[in-house]
């Protein structure tokens, strides 16, 4: 493992999560704010800031790394992702397939 | 790593003293914990995605939401996340006590505000004809934002509970320990908001 940060380094990686994720909030707040609500694929533009701030957090305020001694970490995140991807997705397919062919508005 | 593998005989030894000797395997834990917890939030915001435009003549998001006020509650659970980790930061590298207090009251006043605004805001939704018995989108959505904030609650219960702890007990291994399980529990909670403020607020919003 490398060598444990210093005091003022530890708290500089905080920081450097704080303004990042200040950043890539305001984005996405600008983001639908200024193109109106009403436009659907601003949706995509605040999905992917949202993924970038969940890579920032991870990174920065959990401290999740892809070092050796850590990778039990990582592998529980990962696997809890795969079946969070799974009921959610699952759940939307599934639901939003019924509303069309009942033909009811979701 | 193994309490029987302990050089001492294994008889002698509590298990629950046994766990605290490896803070690895408590943080561990702590993580599998987050994740069931993350699991079970999403199986709520899946029952929200198929819940928008189930609004049944009520009010929809466009009437409720104040995004006023939910810019204000993401800048204190963000800036409160700063805070946490700079106690983190202290308990780490074993500074003074006193300012590992001063943070964590500062989080625990961050999240108290944010907790405050966001009752504020279901008030106000509520003085609209926003309550949850009203529609299937309703009850979804306060099926799961309360959730996040009943969270936040707990946090801060144990915010206090924690101070009291070292006032009482001292800053010694055991309540560092829980503190480094509070500040995961609390950076958890802000990566939860991201997902509210993007699929609730933003996606109602657009869809609803």
């Amino acid at each position: 493992m490398a060598k444990e940060p210093t005091f003022a380094q530890h708290l500089r990686l905080y920081i450097t999560g704080y303004i990042l994720s200040i950043v890539l909030t305001l984005a996405a707040f600008a983001a639908v704010l200024t193109t109106g609500k009403e436009n659907k694929s601003v949706l995509i533009l605040v999905a992917l800031l949202g993924v970038a701030q969940l890579v920032v957090q991870l990174k920065y305020f959990l401290n999740v790394t892809t070092q050796r001694d850590r990778r039990d970490n990582l592998a529980l995140i990962l696997f809890s992702s795969l079946i969070l991807l799974i009921i959610v997705m699952g759940t939307v397919w599934i639901m939003g397939n019924l509303a069309v062919r009942m033909h009811t508005t979701m | 790593m193994n309490p029987v593998s302990s050089p001492k005989s294994p008889g002698s030894i509590n298990p629950h003293e046994a766990i605290h000797r490896d803070p690895e395997m408590v943080i561990f834990g702590f993580w599998v914990f987050m994740m069931s917890d993350l699991i079970f939030f999403g199986v709520v915001f899946a029952i929200y995605i198929t819940m928008v435009g189930a609004t049944a003549g009520g009010p929809g998001p466009k009437e409720l939401f104040d995004f006023g006020s939910l810019f204000a509650q993401t800048m204190l659970l963000l800036t409160s996340s700063l805070t946490a980790g700079i106690a983190t930061v202290i308990v780490k590298h074993e500074r003074s006590r006193a300012a590992f207090l001063f943070w964590v009251v500062i989080t625990l006043l961050l999240g108290m505000g944010f907790l405050a605004l966001e009752l504020y805001d279901f008030a106000g939704m509520a003085e609209k004809g926003g309550v949850p018995q009203r529609s299937g989108y309703l009850s979804a959505f306060f099926g799961l934002v309360p959730l996040h904030g009943l969270h936040v609650t707990f946090g801060c219960l144990w915010m206090i509970v924690l101070i009291v702890q070292v006032f009482t007990m001292g800053l010694g291994d055991v309540v560092k320990l829980r503190f480094l399980r509070l500040a995961l529990f609390w950076h958890f909670l802000d990566l939860i908001w991201i997902g509210i403020f993007s699929v609730v607020y933003f996606g109602g919003w657009v869809y609803g």
